[in-house]
């Protein structure tokens, strides 16, 4: 099953080696995992997606965090309130009679082509997992011929 | 002050009195510092003779153990001692030097990345890239070693930030706020295991290193003794409960006593206190103590239902903990039958060895105890000698048993009975050693002697690689693929560094030879040619519960 966490570190040089040493070392998997400073330059704010079998894994993933140095605080939003966004890119082909036909599949989402050239199109979509899960699924008929995702980012209600 | 000064004014802050090391090109200018310096230094022929010496000063005194190497190949011979020091939670600081600033990455000459080797075998580490940074880095660095689960804390300087200039400022106070271990327990969970306590029938104390690491020896003994609960220890536990005591079960698992792990198998509580349940201690995880609710001590949370399943997890500091369930015992539980069971089992299946035939290593382990009164310290290596030590020396005080449990590192003994020893000049230090392990860093010979380090080395001499040919015996229909072994003569090879050697084949030699380095102002290495095919026993094959035990079932 797949874990939201959060993770608020020291913005410094090697913690996200620590971080990505700490899963490799330790056998868990990371589905994705976001980056970015906060309004306080010096902590850094990770969002981690993990695969975890059960409860017990979870856990120790947690208390493993914890126990960096670097690690401030970790939030697993499993029970949480939360809201979660990804972007994606998605690059279709597109042949000009097609076009009406996708923006009203777009139309359902937060999505729009942000560029058309002759035979392709590039999607930009911002949704939590299902909606990218559903959009993509629409889109699989013009044919996806690239797609960027940028991992999952999540605030607590 | 420069770099160099600014690091040796913070060591003697923080009340560092001797370095283990080694010195090259990007530690020059901490080793010219060290020149006109009162702190001792001493020089170990090799990077991980000066880690393992720095673990054992650890160990021995309570203190954090300083090393330090050159970049490079020094920095990564260190990393063998770093990871036994973290796998073990031995407060160490190591100090390494690393290219300038400006050539990091270049791939220059003897660069290694070291804060990337060292990351995962480390609690922390820094590379310094500003010498402003420095004393900081430096108190931080033996705070985390040293305080919560202590483990080696490494700083990485490198050449040109040793010789930068800067004002020094000695932090008074450390403020990391990713890092505030807890060390009270939650006052509930211990009302809850006070409450298991005196409700238990065969209940069990089951410790390890985090008593020694926390001081609660007394607190556990007292508890023992107001509970009538018997005691069990990890190998990294022994001497954290007096060996001798009528309710020590001595060690448990893979090679402990048939008392204890039938002990701890038939318990109903369990009462864990720094020990982390593994898989050399719990054998089987499904079949271990099917019976028993789970009490479990330690000041890493993530220690706990790590292994197994734990009823009443308390984090924080063992002596804490202790003294605070000690006031919340009203109830003591009536353990009168359960011992009596225990007492049974002793007299049943008590550790044996058939003594005929050659000589053989538990006499020698036996003889080392009578010479010494028990109150040696024993260093150990890797192996058979390892398990004899811990079988057959009763260790009654806590630092006196000092062994590489979790990282099983095979050269660790010599170079840490060297820091034992210079930590603790009064005592007679021991290192228990077999001829593979000798062998790994038998170079520091020469730092006992041009130290004047005193140290007794017996070598339990059986011509193999004896726990690995014992495997081969028992579950590889005997092949010994590589593990009869070519020897030097030991004593020869003592003789030239300038130690002396003793040759022991005979069983009535022993006490004499014993007494006889013992009576020597210099390191002795005593070379007993022992019964080639001894093996350890008993013994649980890896993988089956821990009360599946073969030999010494009687």
């Amino acid at each position: 099953m797949r874990h939201t966490i959060s993770v608020l570190v020291e913005n410094k040089f090697g913690v996200l080696a620590r971080i990505a040493g700490l899963f490799s070392a330790r056998g868990y998997n990371i589905a994705s995992l976001a980056v970015s400073e906060t309004l306080d330059p010096t902590i850094s704010y990770m969002t981690i997606v993990v695969e975890a079998q059960d409860e017990k894994i979870l856990e120790q993933i947690k208390k493993q965090l914890n126990k960096l140095i670097d690690v401030i605080t970790v939030t697993d939003f499993t029970k949480r309130e939360h809201i979660d966004r990804e972007l994606v890119l998605v690059k279709v082909s597109l042949s000009a009679k097609d076009k009406a036909k996708l923006e009203a599949i777009l139309d359902r989402f937060v999505a729009k082509i942000i560029q058309h050239k002759a035979k392709t199109a590039i999607i930009e979509a911002v949704g939590d997992q299902s909606q990218i899960k559903q959009l993509l699924e629409g889109l699989e008929k013009f044919g996806i011929q690239e797609l960027v995702r940028t991992g999952r980012i999540a605030i607590a209600n | 002050m420069t770099g160099a000064q600014i690091l040796l004014e913070c060591l003697k802050r923080e009340g560092v009195e001797v370095m283990f090391g080694y010195p090259g090109g990007s530690v020059l200018p901490l080793f010219d510092c060290l020149y006109d310096r009162d702190i001792k230094f001493i020089l170990t022929r090799h990077e991980q003779g000066a880690a393992h010496a720095a673990d054992g000063y650890a160990r021995a005194t309570g203190k954090v153990g300083v090393c330090v190497a050159t970049s490079g190949p020094g920095a990564t011979n260190l990393t063998t001692g770093i990871a036994n020091a973290y796998m073990d939670s031995i407060p160490v600081v190591a100090i390494t030097g690393q290219v300038k600033t400006y050539l990091i990455g270049n791939d220059a000459f003897q660069e290694a990345d070291v804060t990337g080797v060292t990351r995962p075998i480390t609690k922390h580490n820094y590379l310094v890239k500003d010498v402003k940074e420095l004393a900081r880095i430096v108190r931080e660095a033996f705070h985390i070693a040293s305080t919560g689960r202590p483990g080696p804390v490494l700083i990485d300087i490198p050449v040109d930030i040793q010789q930068q200039n800067t004002d020094f400022i000695w932090p008074e106070e450390v403020v990391i706020r990713g890092y505030k271990p807890t060390y009270f327990g939650h006052p509930g969970q211990i009302k809850k295991a006070a409450k298991l306590i005196s409700q238990a029938k065969r209940p069990i104390l089951y410790v390890g290193g985090g008593i020694i690491a926390s001081g609660a020896h007394g607190e556990l003994k007292q508890l023992a003794e107001k509970t009538q609960i018997p005691v069990t220890m990890t190998l990294m536990g022994l001497g954290s409960f007096p060996g001798t005591h009528q309710l020590s079960l001595g060690m448990l698992g893979m090679h402990g006593t048939v008392y204890a792990n039938h002990a701890i198998m038939d318990a109903d509580l369990i009462i864990a206190v720094g020990a982390r349940f593994d898989d050399r201690v719990t054998g089987r995880i499904d079949a271990f103590a099917p019976a028993a609710k789970i009490i479990h001590i330690d000041i890493d949370p993530a220690s706990i239902s790590k292994n197994i399943r734990v009823d009443v997890p308390i984090v924080g500091d063992a002596k804490n903990i202790l003294a605070h369930l000690l006031q919340e015992i009203k109830q003591l539980p009536d353990t009168s039958e359960w011992l009596k069971t225990i007492s049974s089992w002793k007299k049943k299946y008590p550790l044996r060895y058939i003594d005929e035939g050659r000589l053989k290593p538990q006499y020698i382990i036996e003889q080392i105890y009578e010479a010494t009164k028990g109150e040696a310290i024993i260093v150990t290596e890797v192996g058979q000698n390892q398990m004899w030590a811990a079988q057959w020396y009763k260790y009654d005080k806590p630092r006196t048993f000092l062994s590489s449990g979790g990282l099983g590192t095979m050269g660790f003994g010599f170079p840490a009975a060297i820091g034992a020893k210079v930590g603790c000049p009064d005592k007679i230090v021991f290192d228990i050693a077999g001829d593979g392990s000798i062998q790994m860093n038998i170079q520091e010979l020469a730092t006992c002697v041009s130290n004047k380090i005193n140290i007794k080395v017996a070598i339990l001499n059986n011509g193999y690689l004896g726990m690995v040919r014992q495997w081969q015996e028992l579950f590889y229909k005997k092949r010994y693929s590589y593990t009869n072994i070519y020897n030097p003569d030991f004593v020869k090879l003592a003789e030239s560094y300038g130690a002396v050697g003793i040759r022991v084949t005979k069983k009535e030699e022993v006490s004499s030879a014993i007494e006889k380095a013992l009576n020597t102002e210099n390191t002795v290495f005593l070379d007993f040619h022992i019964e080639p095919e001894e093996n350890v026993f008993p013994m649980v094959p890896a993988g089956e519960a821990i009360n599946r035990m073969i030999g010494g079932m009687a």
